[in-house]
């Protein structure tokens, strides 16, 4: 358990390699590790989703998912999701409403909701708040957020000028 | 809407391009969306080490003895600190205000010497190079302790054959307090009815998504402590921590960049962070503290814990004759620093029965100490327990006198133009709407329509219910709250604008940002002020070295107070660059104005000089400038509110329930809020905090609660255990306005934090009552679980 593993992964397309101690888990791997300060850590035991991050297209708590569980695999973080744009009008939305206050779990809502639109391009307001269930957010009381998503899937849909 | 202004304080507020009134986005929020902020928790320092807290794991027990050799040797460790080493550097401390007479509290150390007083309070602290090595070794430490009897139930606490937890103070009673207002017996002696109940509310907690995080680093050779803090008021922690640790203040900086939710919970001195700072000083080196999930269920302040009976009088026609309440709450074994643990019980006295015109009120209020953790002040300090308990007592007159609950509250609400006025517990309002707010609400639901639905809905066996609840807020408190008390908080803030050498402007705040958006209502009104666009403005906060002096975000007074130094501080500003314009264009002031960045001539509005320009000739030119003219393109406002101590807002919030009497669950189908909080300087930021602050009140009114057992053990501190509102069972919020301005500034905002919290319960409650009204039963107490609904429904 004490001994260092090697592993080999690619992080928002950079090749990382790390020696992690097998009990490390995924968010203080980003976190402390590679200082990808983006990813939150609310309770570390799965609840909250401040930590969500993508392993291989697919959303995850990276608090529930050891360092040593992602060797090959893609991580991608908000700091990724970001850079590429591939966010950048769920981000405006998100600005426009006021959809976040202290900010704490902005990137998991991110996350979570691009994933849903992802897989649904029309949601209605109860799927979204349904798809967002596992995203605590203590400040907004969701109303926003949930405007913020219908707003930027809206746009995405609307037939391009 | 209407308020008359004179034309000068006109060119202040609505001036061309003004962003008063206007939805703006914040400018802070790019950083928060890409994951790119500064939270306490992200913070790294060379030589920086780690502490984690060993806690007690009973609720009362003595330390016999604590073995920290085992644990001092597993690697990565720095030192493990017992309470009696630490207090070497740090002194206790005893959280009473003389205000509050007759409080009473026993000394508080950073950590536990010889005896704890709660599940969760610290034994040791052990520090390492990971927090993972610090908890490696923490569970080497061998602590024996001697079991002792737990205070836990706050209704026994003051029974002669319940143990005193502090010796030295005579009994578990920490503060009472009885006011009697008018003639109370007579009054229900004339009343038609008379109706009591008993309002039990649960103890919850803040659950902040980042947890409580600091950062101490002493720097020996400066003698000089940097404290960086997820704080709400910086200078009340460098107050504090010099004065705890034998400094002067001006060798605490404060640091508070980017928080992740506070809600109050950051407003307090917590022992574990004043262990922090006292492990930094001793050991000379950074020490970074967070909290874990169970650490904050265990030590962040809990709220609530109130039992209050109620009892209220009414005529036949509605007329409300008095109030009598007898509230008792548990604060856990200390009061807490510096606020104390009283201020929620006395403001519960002071609120209830605040909206109504009735004179005669009496109450009692009595807060006794128990092994639990602390309980303090949280979002909308005893407004909920006081809203909750006059519109729960409100409707059950209403029941039994057959009148409809918007038509008792319409025949008894103080009249909007019967200000100023005092309330029976001696609360003074400047100016308030509570009748425009009712009218405005019962527009907004279509009352007379949700009823029919009801009634339709009724005859399916489908029961749906409507609560209405009226309330007050206390906001921009003046030194009345603390100050007085001889607590080092400030009551008043300052801000201090610049023009830098391109014509932009810095602008230095004493109040902070925890995301309700202290930073863009600044930027707003130090735009407007000025006529420069709110990209150019820059506002600096939450930093003790950088900032005028001043309060901080808590308590609803960032906008009415600091907001109005920031106007005050810009309109010096503001004629100190045209006096300056006026020089250089040989013109006068009152010929000139600042429109678009850009001093312009008031008459015909022509551009005059770019204020990059002047800024140019004033910074790098002044040789250019007449011979004794110094311009000063600085300055320095600060504000308090001095004619009342609170400035009073007012609302009213509504529910639409669906209670399933099968399965005891509540649906919240629908939420309505109207409030009044002054001018409104962004409609999208006070909108959000009242949708944000109703959330909070809807998590208590149905799922959160610190369940203690008998021992004194919390139950359910994990998230999984203890529920938070999820967006799948919150409802959409509407929110409404009434505008009536504080005339005690020029800016005329009053605060709205902590409105959505103050009602949301009571309507909810109201509303789950409404909709059992066939089954002839009467829920008061919150949360309204299912386990609570089907007992009342004699199903369980």
């Amino acid at each position: 358990m004490t001994t260092p593993v090697s592993i080999s992964l690619t992080v928002n397309g950079e090749r990382v390699e790390a020696h992690v101690l097998p009990r490390l888990n995924l968010a203080d791997f980003l976190r402390e590790h590679l200082k990808l300060t983006g990813t939150h850590v609310g309770c570390e035991h799965g609840v909250c989703g401040a930590c969500t991050v993508r392993v291989g297209g697919e959303i995850v708590r990276s608090c529930l998912m050891l360092a040593v569980q992602v060797n090959g695999a893609a991580i991608e973080t908000i700091e990724g999701l970001s850079d590429s744009g591939e966010i950048a009008d769920l981000q405006a939305a998100f600005r426009d409403r006021n959809a976040l206050q202290c900010g704490f779990c902005t990137p998991g809502m991110l996350m979570a909701a691009q994933d849903l639109l992802r897989e649904n391009g029309k949601p209605t307001r109860e799927e979204i708040r349904e798809h967002l269930s596992g995203n605590y957010c203590r400040c907004t009381g969701y109303h926003a957020i949930i405007d913020a998503v219908e707003n930027a899937a809206l746009a995405r849909t609307e037939p391009q000028a | 809407m209407s308020s008359i202004r004179n034309p000068e304080t006109l060119s202040a507020l609505d001036r061309p391009n003004s962003y008063i009134g206007k939805t703006v986005p914040r400018p802070n929020l790019d950083r928060l969306l890409q994951g790119r902020a500064s939270y306490v928790s992200d913070m790294e320092l060379p030589r920086m080490a780690h502490v984690a807290f060993l806690r007690s794991p009973h609720a009362h027990a003595k330390i016999v003895s604590i073995d920290a050799a085992a644990a001092k040797l597993m690697p990565g460790v720095i030192a493990v600190v017992t309470g009696g080493e630490l207090a070497a550097v740090i002194t206790p401390w005893v959280g009473v205000l003389s205000h509050l007479k007759g409080l009473k509290s026993a000394p508080q150390s950073a950590i536990a010497i010889d005896r704890v007083c709660w599940q969760g309070e610290a034994v040791a602290a052990i520090v390492a190079i990971s927090r993972a090595a610090a908890e490696d070794a923490a569970e080497q430490v061998a602590v024996k302790y001697e079991e002792l009897e737990a205070v836990a139930d706050m209704r026994t606490a003051l029974d002669p054959a319940t143990p005193v937890i502090h010796s030295s103070l005579g009994d578990n009673l920490a503060f009472e307090r009885v006011h009697d207002a008018g003639a109370v017996d007579q009054a229900f002696a004339a009343s038609d009815a008379v109706v009591e109940a008993e309002f039990v509310f649960g103890r919850h907690t803040g659950v902040t998504l980042e947890p409580r995080a600091v950062v101490a680093d002493w720097n020996a050779a400066e003698a000089r402590l940097t404290i960086y803090q997820g704080t709400q008021a910086p200078h009340m922690v460098q107050n504090i921590a010099a004065l705890h640790l034998g400094l002067r203040e001006q060798q605490v900086r404060v640091v508070c960049k980017d928080v992740g939710g506070s809600f109050g919970i950051k407003v307090h001195i917590y022992a574990d962070e004043m262990a922090t700072y006292a492990l930094s000083k001793l050991l000379r080196r950074p020490i970074k503290f967070v909290a874990d999930r169970v650490e904050s269920f265990n030590t962040d302040i809990h709220a609530r814990d109130h039992c209050c009976k109620g009892k209220i009088g009414v005529k036949r026609d509605g007329t409300i004759l008095a109030f009598e309440i007898d509230d008792l709450t548990g604060i856990g074994p200390y009061s807490m620093y510096p606020r104390t643990s009283a201020i929620e019980a006395n403001q519960v006295v002071n609120l209830v029965g605040g909206p109504y015109t009735s004179k005669n009120y009496r109450a009692r209020a009595r807060v006794v100490f128990q092994n639990k953790n602390v309980m303090c002040q949280y979002r909308a300090v005893g407004h909920p327990i006081a809203c909750s308990v006059t519109e729960g007592l409100v409707d059950l007159a209403a029941m039994k006198i057959g009148m409809d609950p918007v038509e008792i509250r319409r025949r008894n609400l103080i009249a909007d133009d019967a200000y100023p006025c005092a309330s029976p517990s001696g609360l003074r309002f400047e100016q308030l709407s509570h009748q425009a707010s009712l009218t405005k609400i019962v527009e907004m639901m279509d009352y007379q329509a949700l009823r029919a639905d009801q009634a339709a809905l009724r005859k399916r066996g489908i029961h749906r219910g409507i609560g209405i609840a009226s309330f007050i807020e206390v906001t921009n408190p003046s030194a009345a709250f603390y100050g007085v008390g001889g607590a080092k908080i400030s009551s008043q803030d300052g801000v201090a604008v610049r023009l830098d050498a391109q014509g932009s402007v810095i602008c230095q705040t004493s109040i902070t940002e925890q995301g309700q958006g202290s930073e863009a209502l600044t930027a707003q009104i130090v735009g407007s002020v000025l006529g420069v666009s709110m990209d150019r403005v820059r506002v600096i906060l939450g930093d003790t070295d950088m900032t005028p002096y001043g309060g901080g975000t808590w308590a609803s007074r960032g906008a009415g107070i600091g907001g109005e130094a920031a106007l005050q501080a810009t309109k010096v500003l503001r004629k100190n660059i045209l006096d300056v314009a006026a020089v250089i264009l040989q013109s006068t002031p009152a010929e000139l104005d600042i429109v678009d960045n850009a001093v312009i001539n008031v008459s015909d509005g022509a551009f005059r000089i770019e204020l990059n320009e002047l800024a140019r000739i004033v910074y790098f030119r002044p040789d250019t400038l007449p011979p004794g003219i110094q311009p000063e393109l600085m300055a320095t406002k600060h504000f308090v509110p001095r004619e009342y101590p609170f400035a009073f807002t007012n609302g009213v919030q509504a529910a639409w329930v669906e209670v399933d009497t099968d399965t005891g669950f509540v649906k919240l189908l629908k939420h309505w809020v109207v409030e009044d909080c002054g001018t409104i300087i962004n409609p999208q930021l006070v909108d959000e905090q009242i949708r944000g602050g109703v959330v909070q009140g809807l998590g208590a009114a149905l799922f959160e609660k610190c369940i203690y057992d008998e021992r004194g053990q919390l139950t359910n501190a994990n998230l999984a255990d203890y529920l938070v509102p999820m967006s799948g069972e919150m409802p959409d919020i509407d929110v409404g306005h009434v505008v009536s301005p504080t005339k005690e500034s020029e800016l005329g905002a009053k605060g709205a934090g902590e409105a959505g919290t103050a009602g949301a319960a009571a309507a909810v409650t109201n509303a789950v009552n409404d909709a059992l009204k066939p089954f002839a039963t009467i829920i008061t107490e919150i949360p309204l679980t299912p386990q609570v609904i089907l007992t009342a429904l004699g199903r369980i």
